[in-house]
């Protein structure tokens, strides 16, 4: 018997629909809800309406958007304390499961799912946040949804969506050195448009990818959303089952074996078809930093800023502005240009190799600028640190804090003063993300490491030599 | 939320491309209850400086309820809170080439259009919107809009157009199919038992 071939979303499409409605809205099963402070909308609809938690047993919390990195004990500002209360209330009323400041566990949602194996292959997950596309990595429909979705699958369990398109990104070649999963990501988004994926399911495929690690691979599913694209993923292959294994909250026993027997038939069929196909040559991608307020606005660290009197009518404008918000004279040279402080951590690159490819530039070298690393969740500050690395950032001037989204978001306190330049391994450039006025460009952690050591945006690769990268 | 299928009012450009929702709402607004009213947070660092005095902005200078602009609006993050200081300010519709799809979803479950633009609307409305504030009507049950000598088509979801006009709530539509729902919910278990947590240290 033929069948037609089918892709990896095809398969977890089919396998979570629930109803087809005639106009080609399908109800979709949820089979994990991660809740966070910003949730409280939706937790209030839900009261109003007199609902309850469908599924609290499929629903997870975590303090992460507000959770201080500083002084935890005792909060200062009161509109962030009653954020986080609220949370704490609002998953005890209904029976959460929630990792608030205390936990040894807690960190930014996207960085614990995983680690907690919530995340699996195969599943359908949301989260009121747009960085869901992160847990895609897995191999699962990994989504972000507003408050009025979020009461939705707190009510049902459930999410209407009209099917995307799909969009194959195949990375083949050989990455260099210095150069990985944000590189990568810049780079596609740099090249098609921060609404390059829009409408798009993206998976991300070819031996690039198969090589990249599980964490640099949830960097790449995260940024899917820069790109435009709502859902971003990976096909499992040993790399997840080996990182899955014996997560508190992943299957054990019989129940993995028949788990992995099924994650190992996701993988999209070699021969299924694409609505678009992008084919990118790792060989030709440079580390990548933004000169923007959009994170397509990036180019490799050797390159110029654009100069807008040289660009299209209709491109000029864009640029004018975006430099003038920047504060960068048009022509010049990315690298150079001086900052004023770092930002190492976030959803995007927080997780324990992040904070190694910063620490083996940063190790016996000291930083020319104030910065702070913010591990993605409180078991990676522990590993970290028991591996050592918390010195080497301490030894180079910078400070080392506790896990949250600080100051990706800005919504903790920290936050980068008006007119201020950060080298950030965040996710977005947009104009007073980082706070009021600030200007921020983001890179890798290498970059952003070695931003720090110069004092300047400056290329990584000449900084790495001879140092051993894991 | 009650449907519509006409509005008219007054419509302001936004001339620039990708206004994400960071713009549309700053951060440090979002921890404030709803029920303040979400409207003085819109596009708040572009319409006031650090003192809060109002700056030369269309938002500032007119009352529309139209916004006309650039491609990928609402790009960024999922706030619906975006969506609520547009609603709360007192925009209807959004017109533009094309929007951040999670923001989209937001507006139409809050009652607000995202209403796609081709080229040449877009630039016609643009050129017209650059001399001033104009009246546009919009049509929502034949997906046109008008202004002055003006008459085009715009796109949206034929989902999202029935959802507008009905005023549809979702969370009443998936009641409608609570039994599917529960019998699903069933059949996966039984099918894909590591779908469910595992019990810690179990």
């Amino acid at each position: 018997m033929s069948t037609t071939p089918r892709t990896l979303f095809d398969r977890l499409w089919s396998a979570h629909e629930i109803h087809a409605r005639g106009d080609g809205a399908s109800l979709l099963w949820v089979d994990r809800h991660l809740v966070h402070e910003g949730s409280h909308h939706a937790f209030r609809k839900l009261a109003e309406r007199g609902l309850s938690v469908a599924h609290p047993e499929l629903t997870f919390g975590v303090a992460d958007h507000y959770a201080p990195t500083r002084n935890r004990d005792r909060i200062a500002d009161p509109a962030i304390r009653r954020m986080i209360d609220t949370l704490m209330q609002n998953t005890e009323r209904h029976g959460i499961r929630c990792f608030g400041l205390r936990d040894p566990r807690q960190g930014i949602v996207h960085v614990v799912g995983p680690e907690e194996g919530i995340t699996l292959p195969g599943l359908v997950i949301n989260c009121g946040d747009s960085h869901t596309s992160t847990h895609g990595a897995f191999g699962s429909i990994a989504f972000g949804i507003g408050a009025t979705e979020v009461a939705h699958v707190l009510a049902t369990q459930t999410v209407w969506q009209t099917r995307p398109k799909s969009m194959r990104v195949t990375v083949e070649g050989k990455l260099g050195p210095g150069v990985g999963a944000k590189d990568i990501a810049l780079g596609w988004i740099a090249r098609l448009g921060a609404d390059g994926a829009r409408g798009h399911a993206i998976e991300y495929a070819g031996s690039v990818i198969r090589g990249l690690s599980m964490e640099g691979r949830l960097t790449l599913c995260n940024l899917s959303i820069e790109g435009g694209g709502r859902f971003g993923m990976i096909a499992p292959d040993e790399k997840t089952l080996a990182y899955l294994a014996g997560r508190p909250f992943a299957p054990r026993g019989e129940a993995w074996d028949r788990a992995v027997e099924g994650w190992r038939r996701l993988a999209s069929d070699p021969d299924a078809a694409f609505d678009r196909d992008v084919t990118i040559d790792a060989s030709e991608i440079a580390p990548i930093v933004t000169w923007g307020t959009s994170p397509e606005d990036a180019a490799p660290i050797t390159a110029n800023i654009p100069d807008p009197s040289q660009a299209e009518p209709e491109k000029a404008a864009k640029i004018r502005d975006a430099l003038d918000y920047m504060g960068l004279a048009p022509g010049r040279p990315l690298e150079g240009i001086p900052i004023d402080q770092i930002f190492i951590g976030s959803c995007t690159n927080a997780r324990i190799e992040d904070l190694r490819r910063a620490a083996a530039v940063l190790a016996g070298r000291r930083a020319k600028v104030p910065g702070m690393v913010s591990p993605g969740s409180m078991l990676v500050k522990a590993q970290a640190e028991q591996e050592g690395l918390d010195r080497i950032f301490t030894e180079a001037g910078l400070d080392w804090v506790d896990a949250g989204c600080s100051m990706c978001v800005g919504m903790n306190g920290d936050i980068v003063a008006p007119g201020k330049r950060c080298a950030s391994t965040t996710n977005r450039n947009f104009k007073g993300r980082q706070g009021r006025g600030a200007r921020t460009h983001l890179m890798s952690p290498a970059m952003v490491a070695a931003a720090a050591v110069a004092g300047a945006l400056t290329d990584v690769r000449p900084l790495l030599a001879g140092r051993v990268v894991a | 939320m009650s449907g519509w299928s006409h509005h008219t009012g007054l419509a302001a450009a936004l001339a620039s491309e990708n206004v994400d929702t960071d713009q549309l709402i700053p951060a440090r607004f979002m921890s404030a209850p709803r029920s303040e009213g979400y409207g003085r947070f819109l596009l708040h660092d572009a319409r006031f400086d650090e003192a809060g005095n109002a700056l030369d902005h269309p938002l500032n200078a007119a009352q529309p309820t139209i916004l006309v602009t650039g491609r990928n609006f609402g790009s960024g993050s999922s706030r619906e809170a975006a969506v609520y200081a547009l609603a709360d300010y007192g925009i209807r519709a959004v017109l533009a080439p094309s929007f951040g799809d999670i923001f989209a979803s937001n507006a139409v479950n809050n009652g607000l259009l995202p209403g796609r633009l081709d080229q040449a609307t877009h630039a016609a409305l643009m050129e017209r919107l650059g001399k001033g504030p104009a009246e546009i009507a919009i049509d929502l049950e034949r997906l046109r809009l008008a202004c002055g000598e003006l008459d085009a088509p715009f796109g949206l979801d034929p989902v999202w157009q029935t959802k507008l006009r009905n005023g549809w709530d979702d969370i009443d539509l998936a009641r409608q199919y609570a039994d599917e729902i529960a019998a699903f919910a069933n059949a996966r278990r039984a099918a894909a038992p590591w779908a469910w947590p595992a019990e810690e240290g179990g």
